[in-house]
């Protein structure tokens, strides 16, 4: 269980957090919802620990990680899957996912089959370049390479951005069964807004750096929703 | 009612486009970041311009100011200049100003300082070490830093400012070299609600004087610019016209949707 309560963030001078308040369930997905540049990706960013906050707490399964650097937090349980994949393009499939071993202890440095059970394309890839990937393929090796780090939490950060249709939809199979395992809480961040509403099991609509807007996803009214994500 | 507020400024001027975009087209490894993109800012116009991540806002403002050249297509400046023959200080010194998003301002000048660095004039070692102000030159200072709000703040250190006063003081840094057109990137980001507000009003009574093209996000802000606004979508307009018409364009509504 994530909690984050009442987060301030800045770039300099300049804030992109405003008293930013969310929780996410084990088991459930928690869609974050909003237009560019309302601050999704700075929230994820904060809960990953790649840029810290200046004021409020972050709190996943009891324990405060807020001053926790990025690495600590992953070995803490938390998974990211950044915009743009961040895929090493000059390792092979293999030693990408390989790099999700670094917050395991050496006895679990194994990759299940789950792993390949999920993303059935990567199997038949492991000794080709990241960098030759498809958008897709790439998309999908990130989210394994994140599962392989066993996470509490997994923060997925529009993972369907130019990503083709049929890739979409193995990737929304992927959230359905990593929620019914009910292991651990998934934030996903999306811009989709029909991908988000059909995972959602609660929701956050942020606008001008703050949450303007959240509740149950089965209870989410979409013309409030579509009127904060468009113009 | 058209847009196109015409100030006093422009009313003695032929001129029939400030800035003339005519099927530009650029591509980085075969992807289209702008894809025969036409664009017409009219002389005395202020103009919003919105889209989601990746419609190509960046690149378009690149390929103005002489940093990205473009594959094809007519870039113009005062209809007859042609943009594509020149490089980023030329285009600049054309009367091209360029606001970034992130303040650039000296934080260890003061804020009079800023500005009177900022000012146009020969560059020449010798003729910087030997300058002095005109009392025009230091009127002009004056007024530019009164015009942006900070006549408060004018001895002070512009690493004191807030970060909405950066950006104002940015901007005054680019008005006093006197450009016929400034582009703005994204100026309300990390601004407060009342920053935003005050960034809006600047811009239109900047506008009374200067043409100015504004690509921002935030809805409220331009909402408040109260002017013509075109959305772009990979690489080119999707819809051009008030807020409250484009807002309701059903394909603007499916886009920003994700769909």
């Amino acid at each position: 269980m994530l909690l984050v309560n009442d987060i301030d963030l800045y770039y300099g001078a300049s804030q992109a957090l405003r008293k930013v308040n969310l929780s996410a369930e084990t088991g459930k997905v928690t869609c974050i919802l909003g237009r560019n540049g309302v601050g999704k990706s700075s929230l994820a960013r904060a809960i990953t620990g790649r840029h810290p906050v200046r004021g409020g707490s972050i709190v996943l399964d009891g324990k405060d990680i807020s001053a926790m650097a990025p690495a600590d937090r992953a070995r803490a349980g938390i998974a990211y899957v950044p915009q743009g994949r961040e895929i090493f393009s000059q390792l092979t499939v293999q030693e990408n996912l390989y790099t999700g071993y670094a917050p395991l202890k050496r006895s679990q440095r194994q990759i299940s089959p789950e792993i390949f059970d999920l993303f059935p394309v990567l199997k038949s890839m492991l000794k080709r370049r990241g960098g030759d990937l498809s958008g897709g393929q790439q998309q999908q090796l990130a989210i394994a390479r994140a599962l392989i780090t066993k996470p509490r939490l997994l923060v997925l950060d529009e993972p369907t951005e130019g990503i083709q249709p049929s890739i979409i939809k193995d990737i929304h199979n992927v959230i359905t069964i990593l929620r019914q395992q009910g292991e651990m809480a998934i934030v996903l961040v999306e811009q989709y807004f029909d991908f988000a509403r059909e995972l959602a099991d609660y929701y956050a609509v942020m606008d001008r750096g703050e949450v303007i807007l959240s509740g149950r996803g089965d209870e989410m009214v979409e013309e409030d929703v579509r009127r904060h994500m468009t113009v | 009612m058209s847009a196109v507020v015409k100030s006093p400024g422009f009313h003695s001027s032929e001129l029939q486009s400030m800035l003339y975009l005519n099927g530009v087209t650029k591509s980085f490894d075969g992807f289209k970041a702008i894809n025969n993109l036409s664009l017409d800012i009219a002389p005395g116009e202020l103009r919003a311009i919105i889209g989601p991540n990746g419609a190509g806002k960046s690149t378009m403002m690149d390929i103005i100011t002489g940093k990205t050249r473009p594959d094809s297509g007519e870039v113009r400046f005062r209809d007859s200049i042609d943009l594509t023959q020149y490089d980023e200080a030329d285009i600049a010194n054309l009367g091209i100003g360029r606001k970034f998003q992130k303040p650039t301002v000296i934080e260890t000048l003061t804020v009079w300082e800023n500005v009177e660095l900022a000012l146009a004039g020969n560059r020449s070692v010798i003729r910087a070490l030997w300058h002095k102000l005109s009392s025009e030159q230091g009127d002009r200072i004056n007024e530019v830093i009164k015009l942006v709000g900070l006549k408060a703040k004018t001895s002070e250190l512009a690493g004191s400012l807030s970060h909405g006063q950066k950006q104002w003081l940015e901007i005054g840094m680019l008005i006093v070299q006197g450009p016929e057109l400034l582009l703005v990137d994204e100026p309300a980001a990390g601004m407060t609600d009342q920053e935003t507000m005050e960034t809006a009003a600047l811009l239109k009574e900047i506008n009374r004087e200067h043409t100015v093209v504004v690509v921002e996000h935030d809805m409220d802000f331009i909402k408040a610019l109260d002017s013509k606004v075109t959305v772009l979508h990979e690489g080119s307009v999707l819809a051009e016209g008030r807020l409250e018409v484009v807002s309701a364009n059903p394909r603007v509504i499916e886009v920003y949707l994700g769909r």
